[in-house]
């Protein structure tokens, strides 16, 4: 039991997070203070939230690659509406923009469901047209911060115990999916659709609207995310979150979240977004540009598929391969 | 309908003409149309000279998806494509500060091309690891090496020679880069429905099981096609890189949408098993013509690409669709 729990995924990816933050420490010891940390936990919240999303999709065997659009969308929205309406309290432009959010995972959930276009065409496509969409409603401009009203950019900033909200948000939520994806049906269900699709069915479950509701989740915290990133940015444009759903992917697949669907945990989810939120953080403080971000996420990416296969190459036979295939 | 043939093909051969005989001649419906469309919308359509820059819209972006139309058949994909576009003109670009003459940057570019693919091909192959997640990794990876090599900068002062890939002319508005793009529809073309190579990358695609207790070595078919598809990335980036005359990092961002939606449009089976190579040519056409086309309506590009997002779902929807609803 205990052999199982240090070996397991998630404290291999815990120690490698830990030897890291010790690597920066010996030079620069400010950059494991409590408030510093406090700080790259806060500046990786978005990531945290989308990666949950992304997780319980990928759990399913689909991928959703509209996530960043989707984000960038819903925050624009949010925007404008506090530009013409500032009076508008922020609770109502929260559920506007998880709203938003939800109906664009919606529809990406009902093409892969009643359709079943595969998932990563719907959402190539979707990305585009969501990301387009921005520029056909904001016409190419900004919402720069001196338009936003106070509240609208203060509430991801407002402290509550030590953190900020935007801090809470992802705590909450690593908790609800906690209790989701293993406490309720719907977790199994999600788990059972990737294991084993053909078992799931003769198991009872609907297949498709699984994976609907993987996509509809995934969409709600996009439309969240979405608000939280521009109000904390204080700005919104066509490309914010440019090229964000890679990120999020890396994030799931460092994590140990299998591409192939029905394997990966919460906690996987949470330290592989907090491990690239380290290594983001921790590079203009030891002096290296930013432009090696991409890079070093892509290589992470490699790494991380690579040793994923490894620990999950199957032992033993398996029996009745011909069952696989059938329809 | 077969039955009635005294010539008894055999069953793989006669299925895909009959589905691709429909979706061709669908498609080619489309492009007529858009090309009437086009030339009614605007006065500036019809003209030699801007027939001739409208194909620069597709030239390059169609060499690589004949490649990736053989990847996809097969059952793999490659999203990295552009990165590569990416990696292969930097490295052009720094050949250039060192002084490289025009065929050593072709050199270069090729090289490139094909080291990624083998990289790519490697990981897929070699590791058994699933394609689409090993090039999304690469595509972070190779363009993130174009960032850490070029930053904000960019790499200019190509040879003169150079410009005749992407800007030369062979003869009257008969762009060096559209002979280029008809010589390798026919090389491809030929490889894949007339070769037993392109006869393995179905068997490969309809059942990998199959191909494999068959004889056929999918492994090394499918690392051949990854090293197919780097090396027209390469060609690419040569034709791109030299039509443009400089090298940013984010040179060629988005192109694997738009080369993926050529080729589904083209009537491939995304899931693998079934395409032509003329579909993709058709395609190339269709997407040249509707780009080139809303360009001349002052359409900006971000609005094509929603277009194009569309274009990608509703073409594999519709089909679905119009079935679906046939069996009520």
């Amino acid at each position: 039991m205990l052999k199982r729990l240090v070996t397991s995924r998630e404290a291999i990816l815990l120690g490698a997070i830990v030897v890291l933050l010790g690597l920066i420490a010996t030079r620069f010891p400010a950059f494991v203070a409590p408030a510093n940390l406090a700080n790259v936990f806060n500046d990786t919240s978005p990531l945290i939230l989308l990666a949950l999303g992304q997780m319980v999709v990928i759990l399913t065997k689909c991928i959703d690659l509209s996530v960043a659009a989707n984000l960038a969308l819903s925050g624009m929205v949010v925007s404008m509406l506090n530009v013409v309406a500032p009076g508008v309290p922020v609770p109502v432009i929260l559920v506007v923009a998880v709203g938003l959010g939800t109906l664009m995972g919606m529809f990406n959930g009902l093409l892969v469901w009643k359709v079943s276009i595969p998932p990563i065409v719907v959402t190539l496509g979707t990305m585009t047209i969501y990301r387009g969409i921005i520029f056909l409603i904001s016409n190419g401009k900004w919402v720069n911060s001196h338009e936003m009203s106070p509240a609208f950019k203060a509430f991801p900033r407002a402290a509550f115990l030590g953190l900020p909200v935007l801090s809470w948000i992802a705590i909450f939520a690593v908790i609800a999916f906690f209790v989701l994806m293993t406490r309720t049906t719907l977790g199994r269900a999600f788990y059972a659709v990737g294991g084993h699709p053909h078992a799931a069915v003769y198991a009872g479950i609907n297949v498709g609207r699984t994976q609907f509701w993987a996509y509809t989740l995934s969409g709600a915290l996009a439309g969240l995310t979405g608000y939280l990133w521009v109000s904390r940015y204080a700005v919104a444009y066509v490309d914010i979150a440019g090229g964000f759903e890679l990120t999020v992917v890396a994030a799931c697949v460092i994590g140990g979240i299998s591409i192939a669907g029905g394997l990966g945990s919460v906690g996987g989810a949470l330290l592989g977004a907090l491990f690239l939120g380290v290594v983001s953080n921790a590079l203009p403080v030891i002096n290296v540009s930013p432009f090696w971000q991409l890079a070093i996420s892509g290589g992470a990416i490699i790494i991380a598929v690579a040793f994923n296969a490894q620990a999950n190459r199957t032992k033993g036979r398996v029996i009745l391969k011909s069952a696989e295939h059938a329809a | 309908m077969s039955t009635t043939s005294h010539h008894v093909p055999d069953r793989l051969q006669s299925s895909l003409q009959r589905r691709l005989k429909s979706w061709e001649s669908l498609l080619l419906v489309v492009a007529v149309a858009i090309f009437l469309a086009n030339s009614f919308a605007s006065p500036y359509f019809l003209n030699a000279w801007n027939l001739s820059d409208a194909t620069f819209n597709f030239t390059e972006k169609a060499m690589i998806a004949f490649a990736m139309a053989l990847l996809i058949i097969s059952g793999e994909i490659d999203l990295s494509v552009a990165s590569i576009i990416a990696l292969a003109s930097t490295a052009m670009g720094a050949a250039v500060q060192f002084g490289a003459d025009t065929p050593t940057l072709v050199a270069v570019g090729l090289g490139v091309g094909l080291l990624a693919g083998a990289f790519n091909g490697f990981l897929v192959t070699g590791l058994g690891l699933p394609s689409i997640v090993v090039t999304i990794g690469t595509m972070s990876l190779f363009r993130g090496i174009a960032y850490i090599v070029l930053g904000d900068q960019a790499y200019r002062g190509y040879p003169e020679s150079f410009a005749f890939f992407g800007q030369g002319y062979v003869w009257w508005v008969i762009s060096f880069e559209f002979v280029l793009f008809a010589i390798v529809a026919v090389i491809y073309g030929v490889v894949l429905h007339k070769t037993n190579f392109g006869r393995a990358i179905f068997a490969i695609g309809n059942n990998p099981t199959g191909a494999l207790f068959s004889g056929i070595r999918v492994s090394r078919v499918k690392f051949i096609l990854f090293l197919l598809t780097g090396l027209m990335a390469g060609v690419a980036a040569i034709c791109l890189t030299s039509r443009l005359g400089s090298t940013r990092p984010s040179i060629a961002v988005g192109w694997e949408l738009e080369v993926v939606t050529m080729v589904v449009l083209g009537g491939v089976n995304i899931l693998g098993g079934s395409g032509s190579i003329p579909g993709v040519v058709i395609a190339a056409f269709v997407m040249g013509l509707v780009t080139f086309g809303l360009g001349l309506l002052n359409v900006p590009g971000i609005v094509m690409s929603i277009v194009i997002g569309a274009l990608l779902i509703s073409v594999i929807a519709l089909p679905r669709l119009w079935s679906y609803w046939r069996r009520g």
